[in-house]
């Protein structure tokens, strides 16, 4: 029922598939990570510029990722932005997850005690001084492994972008599957390293959240 | 058999890796006897409760209840370790009351104190709502039977978790630091109550305690604990009046000047 | 506060479905998009239902289960954690059949995400069991409660207020993850916006009209949890837990 031969034989291609996996990762969190905090910043700075976001956060979190792909792949044409398949999903996949992410900071915001702040005002510091200097360090080391979870589960839905046929594993696998009628190896292979990645880096996660809790705790 | 103490602790021991909270402890505890607890915090005193409820496992010695083995049975004419049902047999001879009350939350003062008697015991509803009404009167709360405890000031609350414990008909009942969470003008209330009960009920009482008054006023014995041992024992009077142990001495006199 | 800007995005929401369902140009999509919708709240409802089983097995075996049951839980759920929703579904969809195993789309569909979710739901669980403070498990064993009693009576129905809130965000996730059932060729809500998109390439109103409809499904859920939240919180806990 498991070929052996064959599986060996996709191996390599998958390997290759996995790149593209990996780089939508990565460029998806890092436009995650900052346009998150970006977010939670405006969200600081005024009650009404905070609900704008908050909505907006609202709105992207209640609508299907796969739905978000589909727009900016389909509409972003129609007003003269033309992007390539991969450069839409990542963008869309980031987006997404900056909603996100943005209520991670949030919450680390909030733990910074409100003495902070006033102390800070009490020295005179200026407000953009008093964030970067002050609040930033703070509110930062405790939200890293929520952060890490995040970033596992924007991972997890990278096989997304199969749907615009970016070819990343999940696609590669189907395009095996299509090819040779044999579904087992590829599908499972995938399966087996979406498992093995989550699982390792949940681990990382583990260890660094006792690190800081060590630390800053 | 009616030689046997209601309660007997033998040899017992209990540690926590290496560090010995109970130090082969034995007592005997009299049918209908008041025994107060008392010493340092970290002496072992809650152990020597929450051992008896079962809620700490032990390392050694056996514990008896009303003549009976609670942590080993006698089974082929030898002992071995009790099994779930023996121990459960054995526990309902007990009720306990803690320091932090432990009601449950979702249940009113009445429901918490039927809640055992008809799920345990498979009393009728009727029959339990009944009793608990009795009980809750006793503690002086059957205006408040269908409040929350959330809605209930902490003597309240101690209060119900003692007619909680009743409602299961006891031999044996345990306070463990019972007024210690509650404000100084909450403490009178339960203190009666237990008081109370005590000259009402034919019941067996061990109780942790930090109420000095009160545990000479009313126990039988009173243990003085110290390092995982009993450093002193005997009537109230002769403790609180006339230590013999300088520990003991050491600790009433830092007690009475803060108090 | 917040309860009010929900209420009032889901009212904007209804409202623009509405007027745009009369305006030329989108008014011939909503018939088929109506259509796919209904099968995405079927999907949605049905693997919610089998998600909240699952969870609430899967915590109890991992917690209190003998040892190979403890084992097959944390096996679930570390599976079904670790790997995404699409790939569960594409191995449901396409490798069970080499097994042998023949199952239509919407049953696996429903299988598969049930099953995702529901080992997500099965740490939210296990978490809010957790979360009961002890001395409820104290009081308990004194009053001579069996385990089965302690959770049945005492803990569950105080962990479930703990629930509440991560439940909705789950929730939530499922329904979006409905839309990966378009890729098993199930005719949901997405499927059909992609069908129409090939049809006529009127990709503007087609998506507009689709994410209003999801926004409108995601918020009626999300309002629902905050009211349910509320009244679980008054209704089971009556003011601060002791």
């Amino acid at each position: 029922m498991w070929d052996w031969a064959f599986t060996i034989d996709i191996l390599p291609v998958l390997a290759r598939a996995a790149v593209i996996t990996v780089q939508a990762t990565a460029i998806g969190f890092v436009i995650a990570a900052l346009l998150g905090l970006v977010l939670a910043s405006i969200r600081l700075s005024s009650p009404a510029a905070g609900l704008v976001v908050a909505i907006l956060v609202e709105l992207v979190r209640s609508t299907p990722l796969l739905i978000q792909i589909f727009f900016l792949f389909f509409v972003l044409p129609k007003v003269g932005i033309v992007l390539d398949a991969f450069t839409a999903g990542v963008l869309a996949i980031g987006l997404h997850y900056a909603a996100y992410c943005s209520e991670v900071y949030r919450a680390g915001f909030e733990n910074v005690p409100r003495g902070q702040w006033e102390a800070s005002i009490a020295l005179n510091l200026s407000p953009w001084t008093t964030f970067k200097d002050i609040i930033l360090p703070q509110a930062l080391p405790p939200v890293v492994p929520a952060l890490g979870n995040y970033l596992i589960a924007l991972f997890k839905e990278t096989p997304l972008l199969s749907a615009i046929a970016v070819v990343e594993l999940m696609q590669r696998a189907k395009i095996i599957g299509s090819e040779t009628f044999r579904y087992t190896e590829p599908v499972t292979l995938v399966g087996l390293f979406f498992l093995v990645m989550s699982l390792l880096s949940a681990g990382l996660v583990r260890v660094l959240d006792g690190w800081l809790s060590r630390r800053y705790g | 058999m009616t030689e046997m103490p209601m309660v007997r602790y033998e040899n017992v021991s209990k540690r926590y890796g290496a560090f010995t909270v109970l130090d082969n402890l034995n007592l005997d505890v009299a049918r209908g006897e008041k025994v107060s607890i008392i010493g340092p915090s970290g002496s072992g005193k809650t152990t020597v409760l929450r051992m008896l409820m079962t809620l700490e496992s032990i390392n050694g010695g056996t514990l008896w209840v009303d003549g009976e083995p609670m942590t080993h049975m006698s089974k082929n004419g030898r002992l071995v370790p009790a099994d779930a049902r023996h121990i459960r047999r054995i526990r309902a001879k007990i009720g306990m009351v803690f320091q932090s009350f432990n009601l449950f939350p979702h249940m009113t003062a009445l429901g918490n104190c039927i809640e055992a008697p008809i799920t345990v015991l498979g009393m009728g509803r009727k029959e339990a709502e009944e009793r608990a009404a009795e009980l809750l009167d006793m503690v002086g709360l059957s205006a408040k039977k269908d409040h929350y405890p959330g809605q209930l000031s902490g003597g309240q609350q101690q209060r119900v978790a003692i007619a909680r414990a009743l409602a299961m008909r006891p031999k044996i009942m345990l306070f463990d630091e019972v007024t210690s969470a509650l404000d100084p003008e909450l403490v009178g209330e339960v203190l009666q109550v237990i008081r109370r009960i005590g000259a009402e009920h034919d019941l067996t009482m061990l109780m942790v305690t930090h109420q000095m008054g009160f545990a000479k006023e009313f126990s039988d014995r009173v243990c003085f604990f110290y390092q995982g041992k009993i450093c002193e024992q005997g009537p109230p009077a002769q403790i609180f009046g006339n230590p013999q142990n300088e520990r003991t001495r050491q600790f009433l006199n830092a007690v009475l000047e803060a108090g | 506060m917040w309860i009010r800007v929900l209420a009032a995005m889901l009212a904007a929401t209804l409202t623009a479905i509405v007027i745009l369902s009369f305006q030329d140009g989108f008014k011939v999509f909503v018939p088929g998009l109506l259509q796919g919708a209904w099968l995405t709240v079927q999907i949605a409802v049905l693997g919610a239902l089998l998600a909240v089983v699952m969870a609430l097995t899967a915590a109890l075996a991992k917690l209190y289960g003998p040892l190979p049951l403890r084992w097959l839980a944390v096996a679930y759920i570390e599976i079904f954690r670790g790997t995404s929703a699409l790939v569960q579904l594409f191995w449901l969809y396409f490798v069970l059949p080499q097994f042998g195993i023949f199952m239509d789309a919407f049953p696996v569909a429903v299988l598969a995400l049930g099953l995702n979710i529901g080992a997500y739901g099965a740490e939210v669980v296990r978490g809010a069991i957790r979360a009961v403070p002890k001395g409820q498990w104290e009081a308990s064993t004194a009053l001579n409660m069996t385990r089965a009693q302690m959770l049945r009576r005492i803990i569950l129905p105080q962990a479930f207020v703990a629930m509440i809130p991560p439940w909705g965000n789950l929730f939530i996730e499922l329904v979006k993850s409905t839309s990966l059932v378009s890729l098993i060729t199930l005719a949901d809500l997405t499927f059909k916006a992609q069908q129409m998109n090939q049809a006529t390439l009127q990709t503007v109103p087609i998506f507009t009209l689709v994410l209003l409809l999801y926004l409108a499904i995601s918020l009626t859920i999300t309002i629902c949890m905050r009211f349910t939240e509320g009244w679980a919180a008054k209704g089971v806990l009556h003011g601060k837990a002791s």
